[in-house]
């Protein structure tokens, strides 16, 4: 067997679902006997069969990368609830194995997965995928890069039918059914008080399913952004995010606004100080970098409301 | 004074791993360290604050890059973003030296996330050796690799785990990252002398020592560094630092992590021997 032959043997095994008990399965996808595949590649010692040493690698592999998963993704946990979850979680890492160098990366594929597969959530799917894309982006926004901020003076003179702001790479932007992100706080907030005991475990789940049942479904606009390294999540306005969604797919800035107040229930004399208003917070908050001249536009749409 | 060509780095002394639970600790307390061990893959990103951690960092200490991921190994070629990645991070830490394992982990693409074992064949020391070769000439970095943990041996095994080593830096002309916490588990788990092992391999190429704590279970030993060093590994450390003389020292202390005081002190330990090896070679 060459080391190729060897590595892939290795790896289905070691990728195989465990059996409910956290065990290696005694019998392969293709009907084969876990015991012999094992004895024929792997050496038994004096207490250990071919199969234990095996299995050793299968329990780890799936002990660690659940146990990622679901240190990304509280929230979605939350939400499905813990056996749920699980069979999600495992379901999704067999169908979508780590294709990254890096454990970070292991849920960017689980909305697209979701969608596919929308039974795994249950009743709670559209809550679920909201809660995802709060998660990942959270993941997103907190290494993402930073460019230096743009200064006034990049600005002096410049033409708004002409300007192209740029949006900070780290700056994550998205429509949402739900109020997923006072959710999650509620329940990293619940996190961080400790009580080791099954009493208040069990108080916490119940707290959790009121939260969840109490939330009812509203269109909402968020930024999940840095400041000073922590990450902040930002409500917008409909208009708001109309604006910088454009901009990030390189409009100029007055094509930006235009879209935005195209349906737009703000008065139309009021207007100009609310752009006012807005642009002087984003770029406070550092939210604008040098615009790249390679940019180009494209198309962004808004989600309609029965779109999943 | 550098011992040899792979150890030159002699005056580095006793390092901890930079875990995040000890980051405000270090940041605000400023004690004295060595030196610091990053995992390369945590600061792999584009920005935030991992990284604004690791520049405060290297504004007042020393730091050596450790990789759990480049998989020497694997009988695939390495991935190019990754090594993009890890040079833009050797840039920034200006890391002396680069160590990462003598494992396998993924292949196709598709990532395991884990350690495996190698199977010790010349086919798997060739290839092992020829990656090796063509990351070092990428990242312009000397490079170690370090012995891992094992809990499987394979059938088609020509040789020991120590030729196998030997083999392997040999023909890669690069470094060993010791790891005798690794080389005590993985000989209780495949019942051979783990004195033999370090007796056997070149310890003219050992460019840094690892230790750590692992644990026990009724059939076999796991490496969890989460541990304090058991005596027979400090014994074993002693005779590695007896055959390599003073070389960089680095304490594993990776799950249920104490206070910073409390694994400094564990890694202090090292002093004893040492002084004790400073001594010999004085005399």
């Amino acid at each position: 067997m060459n080391l190729m032959s060897l590595q892939r043997q290795m790896t289905r095994a070691v990728m195989m679902p465990l059996t409910p008990r956290e065990g290696m399965r005694r019998v392969s996808s293709n009907g084969r006997s876990m015991r012999a595949i094992a004895a024929a590649f792997i050496k038994p010692n004096d207490r250990l069969t071919s199969f234990d040493r095996l299995e050793i690698y299968n329990r780890q592999y799936w002990f660690r990368i659940l146990s990622s998963l679901a240190e990304d993704f509280p929230g979605l946990r939350a939400v499905l609830g813990d056996s749920r979850f699980d069979l999600l979680a495992q379901a999704y890492l067999s169908a979508r194995p780590s294709r990254s160098f890096t454990l970070r990366n292991l849920g960017s594929r689980l909305e697209g997965w979701l969608r596919k597969y929308p039974t795994c959530a249950g009743s709670r799917l559209k809550l679920a995928l909201d809660m995802v894309r709060l998660e990942w982006a959270h993941i997103e926004a907190f290494d993402g890069k930073a460019e230096l901020p743009l200064t006034a003076e990049d600005l002096v003179g410049a033409d708004p039918s002409k300007l192209r702001l740029r949006l900070q790479p780290y700056i994550q932007l998205l429509d949402l059914r739900h109020p997923v992100d006072d959710l999650l706080l509620e329940f990293r907030n619940d996190r961080n008080t400790t009580f080791a005991s099954n009493a208040f475990e069990e108080l916490r789940k119940r707290k959790r399913l009121r939260a969840i049942a109490r939330l009812k479904p509203t269109a909402i606009f968020l930024a999940v952004h840095r400041l000073d390294f922590s990450l902040y999540f930002r409500r917008l306005l409909r208009e708001e995010f109309i604006i910088l969604t454009q901009l990030r797919a390189g409009e100029t800035l007055r094509r930006a606004v235009e879209s935005a107040f195209r349906e737009s229930s703000i008065a139309v004399a009021e207007r100009p100080s609310c752009v006012q208003h807005w642009f002087q917070t984003w770029a406070t908050l550092g939210w604008f970098c040098q615009a790249d001249k390679n940019e180009i536009p494209s198309q962004i749409r808004i989600r309609e409301d029965n779109e999943i | 004074m550098p011992a040899n060509a792979f150890n030159n780095f002699t005056e580095y002394g006793i390092g901890i791993g930079l875990r995040s639970p000890h980051y405000h600790h270090i940041l605000t307390r400023k004690p004295v360290v060595d030196w610091f061990e990053i995992i390369s893959e945590n600061f792999m990103i584009d920005g935030g604050r991992p990284l604004r951690i690791l520049d405060q960092i290297l504004e007042q200490y020393k730091v050596v890059q450790h990789g759990v991921s480049m998989y020497f190994g694997s009988a695939e070629s390495a991935n190019r973003e990754h090594l993009r990645r890890l040079k833009e991070l050797v840039r920034r830490t200006k890391t002396p030296w680069l160590t990462d394992h003598l494992c396998w982990g993924s292949v196709d693409g598709r990532y395991t996330h884990d350690l495996l074992p190698m199977p010790y064949t010349f086919e798997a020391a060739k290839i092992t050796a020829q990656k090796i070769r063509e990351v070092r000439d990428f990242l312009e970095v000397p490079i170690a690799v370090e012995n891992v943990s094992s809990y499987a041996e394979f059938h088609v095994s020509e040789m020991t785990e120590w030729e196998f080593l030997t083999e392997v830096v040999e023909r890669a002309n690069c470094g060993i990252l010791l790891d005798v916490n690794n080389i005590y588990v993985s000989s209780q788990n495949h019942n051979f002398n783990p004195s033999t092992y370090i007796s056997e391999i070149p310890a003219s190429r050992v460019a840094q020592i690892h230790i750590a704590g692992h644990s026990k279970y009724r059939k076999y030993i796991l490496d969890t560094h989460d541990h304090p060093v058991i005596d027979p590994v400090w014994e074993l450390y002693a005779q590695a630092i007896q055959r390599a003389g003073h070389t960089a020292t680095l304490l594993e202390w990776d799950d249920s992590i104490p206070s910073f005081q409390e694994v400094h002190d564990e890694a202090l330990k090292a002093n004893k021997f040492l002084a004790t090896e400073s001594l010999a070679a004085a005399v």
